[in-house]
């Protein structure tokens, strides 16, 4: 463990407010609106080793450095969490959504934006709760005006330049991007495109300061974060814990396991599986490394012992390989034909150089498409292959230890609903 | 001049391509196709002796899919 002290496996900030709070309530809470300065805010961005919670965990006062550099600069919050087995950008907005438009506030205080972009999934609960939260705080003397942007609830959407196409009235799919988007990003302007989560955070690293936030999670990964429970545990939820916190400690917040699990997947679909020897682990990307995985976007979803993981995994890396935008041919050629192999695998008796097939495609995959959705989805195939080797072996023998087949991964069906 | 001044690697927009393989053929020295015929480009820079061959490979691109750019 990396320097990590010992925490309660629940820590509330986020979600210190009763949810549905009123902004009078949540002002009660959480106090009013700090009035720091732009350099201010990027300091203390970056003394309080605050990283992007939404899954590519980049430190985010480089990101609001090199934002401010730029001419007329806008705000991108992206809460559009199109991954099926994560809720807590749905959570957060509804629970707290007054953290998220603090935290735009502060972040477009901090670039010296003039406009902010809040884009959220056709989800009705979320979309009634940010326009309440808007309606409650009205205009406010020196606050940015925050245009809600509704985008397509599938997986890739909330990709960074697919944010950034949609927020430009495009279609929320990913570009190729001669320029980042903290150069040239909505409508050609500089853009900080950042997750809900981490706006909220800031709103608090704001009102409480560095020392404060650092006082839980690790040295070199402080804070909380919100995570996604679902699985094999006794009370499915999005909850807060401290970064480090014992994976075991986190299924425990949601009821813990509800039997014996075989894996956890960690980070999301584009993330790990982690076998069940690993639940010891904290969560921080230090101690995840060695099993190649993350802690992305916070999903912990709990595999029990009697299913089969690469039948799960064969259905995940189908239902991405229909998320793909379609656009670059490693993805449109690549995903289908690696889905299709692992679907062998995880059959009786797979054809002989099934496994080298997947291999070989998913080599192919990195760094070869306009977004991480190819390079995502290999890491995710690596991982199974790894974890689940002994099952592959069992089945090239014709035997499955699997005694259930009912999904546990959420796969949603995705035939054609567009991407407006 | 050192060789790195001005070295230029070669950069594929995977939108607009749509794997006529050309620029493989023209350039199989840094350019291989995938068993679908989409391009394999070598990430390093392009050696002095292949950027006359890695310009016409780039400006026979149909779709104007491959440039390149500065190292």
């Amino acid at each position: 463990m990396t320097g990590a002290e010992v925490v309660a496996p629940s820590t509330l900030r986020l979600f210190a407010a009763l949810p549905g709070s009123s902004f009078r309530e949540h002002e009660q809470v959480h106090g009013s609106l700090p009035t720091h300065s732009a350099p201010e805010l990027i300091a203390a961005a970056e003394q309080a080793g605050l990283t992007g919670r939404g899954g590519a965990g980049f430190p985010m006062h480089r990101k609001l450095t090199a934002v401010a550099a730029g001419a007329r600069p806008v705000i991108l919050a992206n809460g559009s969490e199109g991954e099926p087995a994560s809720g807590k950008d749905r959570s957060l907005l509804t629970v707290a959504p007054h953290l998220v438009l603090d935290g735009i506030q502060l972040a477009a205080r901090a670039v010296g934006a003039q406009r902010a972009y809040l884009y959220i999934p056709r989800d009705a609960v979320v979309q009634r709760s940010v326009a309440e939260a808007l309606a409650q705080r009205g205009r406010q003397p020196g606050a940015v005006k925050v245009e809600v942007v509704t985008g397509p609830d599938r997986f890739i959407a909330g990709q960074e330049t697919a944010a950034v196409s949609k927020v430009s009235g495009g279609l929320a799919i990913p570009r190729f991007a001669q320029q980042p988007v903290y150069e040239k990003g909505v409508r050609g302007r500089p853009t900080l495109v950042q997750n809900v989560e981490t706006l909220a955070q800031l709103a608090l690293v704001a009102r409480h300061g560095p020392a404060w936030f650092r006082s839980v999670g690790t040295s070199a990964e402080p804070g909380t974060m919100l995570v996604t429970v679902s699985g094999a545990v006794a009370r499915p939820q999005v909850a807060e814990v401290a970064l480090g916190v014992e994976i075991a400690a986190a299924l425990d917040v949601a009821g813990g396991p509800t039997g014996p699990l075989g894996a956890v997947l960690v980070g999301g679909y584009h993330g790990a599986w982690l076998p069940a020897s690993a639940l010891h682990e904290p969560l921080s990307n230090a101690d995840l490394k060695k099993y190649g995985a993350t802690v992305g976007a916070g999903v912990l979803a709990a595999l029990p012992a009697e299913r089969c993981g690469l039948v799960e995994t064969a259905r995940v890396v189908t239902y991405l390989a229909g998320e793909s935008a379609r656009q670059c041919g490693p993805c449109l050629n690549g995903l289908p034909a690696i889905a299709g192999a692992l679907s062998e695998l995880a059959g009786a008796r797979p054809r002989r150089g099934a496994r080298a097939d997947v291999e070989r495609w998913a080599g192919l995959m990195p760094r070869r498409g306009a977004c991480a959705h190819p390079d995502g989805t290999v890491s995710f195939v690596h991982s199974a292959l790894r974890v689940f080797a002994a099952e592959l072996a069992g089945h090239e023998r014709g035997r499955c230890t699997a005694t259930s087949s009912t999904p546990v991964l959420p796969t949603p069906r995705t035939a054609e609903r567009g991407w407006r | 001049m050192s060789p790195a001044v001005g070295a230029r690697r070669l950069r594929l927009d995977p939108v607009a391509c749509d794997g006529r393989g050309l620029c493989a053929e023209l350039l199989h020295e840094l350019i291989e196709l995938d068993e679908w015929g989409f391009p394999l480009i070598s990430p390093d820079p392009v050696p002095p002796e292949l950027e006359l061959l890695a310009l016409r490979a780039a400006s026979a691109c149909p779709v104007l899919a491959l440039r390149l750019v500065p190292a």
